[in-house]
């Protein structure tokens, strides 16, 4: 096959057959799994109907790695797993052996070479983010320092099962907001605040102006004539600084060092137990950028996960427990101001009022 | 080793027990010099506040309108090694399962020809190399093919498809995720690799309701396992957990149909009225299992933000049998899908997805346009407001 792909020129060969890389048990007892029992925060076993079984040992990893992080980790599989491992949705590592022998040496092993072993059961999960000031030119904000800033302050979190239920928490560094960022327990969203920057000049030999016009959610692009020119002006009164306009047109900038941070939204879910998905809602508007360690954002996620912990009955996600207690009591306990930018005012801003005379008063 | 640039803001990022992105890029950085530069133009965004790439330039590999992504710095005299710093998509071994074969060649690959950088994974699930020039793209497009994998999406085109685990490694799923999401992506290669759509379209393929990777917030078809038949009880298995913790109030009160309670010391489930949640099976998964009619619901339209708001997936077919399908290599979600792509294309405008199309033209136009007939599991309620649009058909 490499012989042929290298003489050819082949484009197009597809997904990789994934069964190559299955070990034995996996293999053998693929869809006959019977249960699985969760040993410690990093371990969990799976039992086939045949009896087999398979260990899992999951680590960490900032998911932006370097070709010695992914030698490392062969070299754990190597010696433990025949050579067999996987990744998780939200970025982690999963060792999969067949030998319980190997768990503890296993673990020991990561643990001596500095790597993180947690994230199963009741715990803080890895926090699933985007590119950042590392790789994206959009972004409100970095990502990964944030993520690193946050997980440095809840590790306790994710080595030890000490929460109601699972808690996850992602990050989006702008509204394109690549991942499922918008129904997570506690969700992280770099933020714009300021309309972009209209460079006429370049929007001329750049951006085609109907598709740039169209990109707007709120219609607030609107066709200019600049020095007898075609152009484009924006509406201030109306512009909600999402950045969409940059993404089809990159002479309208919209990063503004001053004025761009992070907002928090809570309560969402993708899981359909017991209640149904949900997107995260606004907890605070907005959080400046405060490089390197960003302890604001640090301390109001630090904030809502205390409170949660206290006051969740066990199984309770996040937004359960809101919907339980009420929204005014999240405010009071969580000390977040309740400001009009809490009132929604977009598309089915209508829908989320309370039509009833219920209040917790 | 003297660094070549200053990164006391960067450093503070290295303390801490959270295993440390800037050690993964310093480590980087000793074997392809050019990171040294991303760590310096990092260091500045850290300063100012704001990132420093460049928007607009392309970069890709010939024959492919999708898989890379071009990337430039705002600063190329002063790091000329990310004058040119493009990722390059990699179509993932579904439920991401590989060897260290595969692995340490890929970081061989990553260092020699790019910044020594990867995403496992990126967000929708490529495996991404960093840090490349497009002179160098072609060369890394050969050694990855050479290793039997191929490019992923990017732009307006099909995105690469992800799924769950499933039944490599799940007791709780319905159905083969990892077969059905490495036959689609075959099958739609052309799709995914020449973007000729009016905006992204993504599919991801989930075992059972806990939806483990977040297809019903991210994918505008997501696929997500469910049963028809009974859920199957173990009663000495249900008696066993009784004794661990409160069966009652953690698992049957919390049940959203309210549709399981005890006769005696025995467990009875009302199944007509389970909306196959999984809530009581992730609880007691030693004592109960889904039934045998297994297959999966389709969920459709859901997006991030941008351009109209963010959409969850809303019910479109509350039981496929892919598993009976699966036996005519997925004949029917196959025409299913070719429909939904001709009503997008033919009434879709630039950068609408699917789902915002339905928001506008209503779902009854949408039914209409791929042949399914409305049916109440895919509204919450019947409407409530009169405003009837009868038709003429009606007379
Ligand atoms: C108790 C039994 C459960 C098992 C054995 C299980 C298994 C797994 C596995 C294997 C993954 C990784 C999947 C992948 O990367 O492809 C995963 C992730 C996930 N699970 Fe579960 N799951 C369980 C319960 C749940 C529950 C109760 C929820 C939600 C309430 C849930 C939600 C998720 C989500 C959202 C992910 C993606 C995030 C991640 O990779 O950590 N799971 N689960
Ligand atoms: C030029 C502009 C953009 C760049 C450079 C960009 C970059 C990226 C990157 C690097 C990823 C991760 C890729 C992967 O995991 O394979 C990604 C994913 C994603 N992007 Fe973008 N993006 C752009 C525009 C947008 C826009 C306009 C939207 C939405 C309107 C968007 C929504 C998303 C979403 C939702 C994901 C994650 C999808 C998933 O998790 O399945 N992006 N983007
Ligand atoms: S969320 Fe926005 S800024 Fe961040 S990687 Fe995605 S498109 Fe770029
Ligand atoms: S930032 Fe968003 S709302 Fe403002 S003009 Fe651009 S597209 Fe419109
Ligand atoms: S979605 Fe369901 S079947 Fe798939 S890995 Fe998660 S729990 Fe298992
Ligand atoms: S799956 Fe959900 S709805 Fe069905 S019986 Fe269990 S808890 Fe109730």
């Amino acid at each position: 096959m490499a012989e042929e792909v290298k003489k050819k020129r082949l484009t197009d060969i597809g997904p990789h057959d994934y069964n190559e890389y299955l070990s034995p048990v996996i293999k053998k007892n693929y869809g006959k799994w019977a249960y699985h029992e969760i040993l410690d925060p990093g371990t969990m076993v799976h039992v086939a109907e045949s009896g087999d079984k398979i260990y899992t040992v999951r680590m960490g990893s900032p998911r932006l790695v370097s070709g010695s992080f992914v030698r490392d980790i062969c070299d754990i599989a190597d010696k433990y797993c025949g050579g067999h491992l996987r990744f998780t949705t939200r970025n982690n590592v999963e060792f999969l052996i067949e030998d319980e022998k190997n768990v503890s040496p296993l673990k020991k092993d990561l643990e001596k070479m500095g790597y993180n072993v947690g994230g199963i059961g009741n715990i803080v999960a890895n926090i699933v983010h985007t590119q950042g000031w590392v790789h994206c030119h959009t972004s409100a904000s970095d990502a990964s320092g944030v993520v690193k800033s946050v997980m440095d302050e809840l590790y306790e979190y994710f080595i030890e099962d000490k929460l109601p239920s699972k808690v996850r928490i992602a990050f989006a560094c702008c509204l394109n907001m690549c991942g499922s960022v918008s129904s997570s327990d506690i969700a992280i969203v770099g933020t714009h605040r300021k309309p972009p920057r209209i460079d006429a000049e370049r929007l001329r030999n750049l951006c085609e102006i109907p598709s740039t016009i169209a990109a707007c959610p709120t219609n607030s692009i609107r066709p200019d004539t600049v020095d007898g020119k075609p152009g484009v002006k924006v509406n201030e009164e109306t512009c909600v600084f999402c950045g969409s306009c940059y993404t089809v047109c990159p002479a309208m900038p919209i990063a503004n060092a001053e004025n761009d941070g992070l907002s928090i939204w809570v309560g969402g879910k993708v899981s359909n137990a017991r209640t149904k998905p949900t997107f995260s809602k606004l907890a605070i508007p907005f959080i400046p950028n405060d490089p390197p360690r960003w302890p604001g954002v640090v301390n109001a996620v630090k904030t809502i996960l205390n409170e949660y912990k206290k006051g969740a009955e066990p199984g309770e996600r996040v937004g359960e427990w809101i919907d339980r207690i009420g929204w005014p009591r999240f405010f009071k306990l969580t000390g977040f101001p309740f400001t009009k930018y809490h009132i929604d005012d977009f598309r089915l801003a209508e829908t989320t009022m309370n039509y009833s005379s219920h209040a917790r008063l | 080793m003297g660094k070549k640039h200053q990164t006391p803001l960067l450093d503070e990022l290295k303390k801490g027990k959270w295993i440390s992105f800037v050690r993964e890029m310093e480590r980087a950085a000793e074997k392809s010099e050019r990171t040294e530069d991303l760590l310096g133009q990092v260091e500045e965004s850290y300063r100012d506040k704001v990132n420093h790439w460049k928007h607009g330039g392309m970069a890709g590999v010939r024959g492919y309108g999708a898989g890379m992504v071009g990337r430039f710095s705002e600063f190329p005299d002063k790091y000329p090694g990310i004058k040119e710093c493009h990722s390059m998509r990699i179509i993932p071994s579904a439920g991401f399962f590989y060897n260290t074969d595969f692995l340490r060649k890929l970081a061989d690959i990553s260092e020699k020809h790019a910044g020594g950088l990867l995403n496992f994974h990126g967000a929708t699930g490529n495996i991404q190399i960093l840090g490349m020039s497009q002179a160098e793209a072609e060369d890394v497009f050969q050694a990855v093919a050479e290793l039997g994998f191929d490019l992923g999406g990017s732009g307006s085109d099909l995105r690469t498809p992800s799924c769950c685990a499933g039944q490599a490694r799940c007791e709780f799923a319905n159905y083969d995720t990892m077969k059905i999401c490495r036959h689609l992506t075959e099958e739609y290669l052309d799709e995914l690799h020449r973007p000729a759509f009016n905006y992204k379209f993504k599919f991801k393929f989930s075992g059972c309701a806990n939806d483990c990777v977040a297809s019903a917030a991210r994918s505008d078809l997501a696929f997500i396992g469910t049963w028809k038949d009974k859920i199957k009880i173990n009663q000495e298995e249900v008696k066993n957990y009784k004794k661990k913790f409160d069966v009652q109030k953690y698992v049957l009160d919390k049940c959203p149909t309210k549709c399981m309670w005890f006769e005696g010391e025995n467990l009875v489930i009302d199944d007509e009225n389970c909306v196959k949640c999984m809530h009581c099976i992730n609880e007691l998964p030693k004592a109960l299992k889904a039934g045998d009619e297994r297959g999966c619901s389709i969920l459709i339209g859901a997006k991030a933000p941008l351009v109209t708001g963010p959409r969850m997936g809303m019910m479109l077919v509350p039981f496929y049998d892919v598993n009976e399908d699966a036996k005519n290599d997925y004949e029917w979600i196959k025409s299913l899908i070719s429909n939904m792509w001709e009503f997008w294309d033919e009434y879709g405008v630039s950068r609408e997805r699917i789902g915002e199309l339905i928001g506008r033209v209503g779902l009854n136009t949408f039914l209409e346009g791929i042949g399914l007939e409305p049916i109440p599991e895919m509204v919450e309620h019947p409407r409530s407001n009169p405003f009837i649009k009868f038709t003429e058909d009606e007379d």
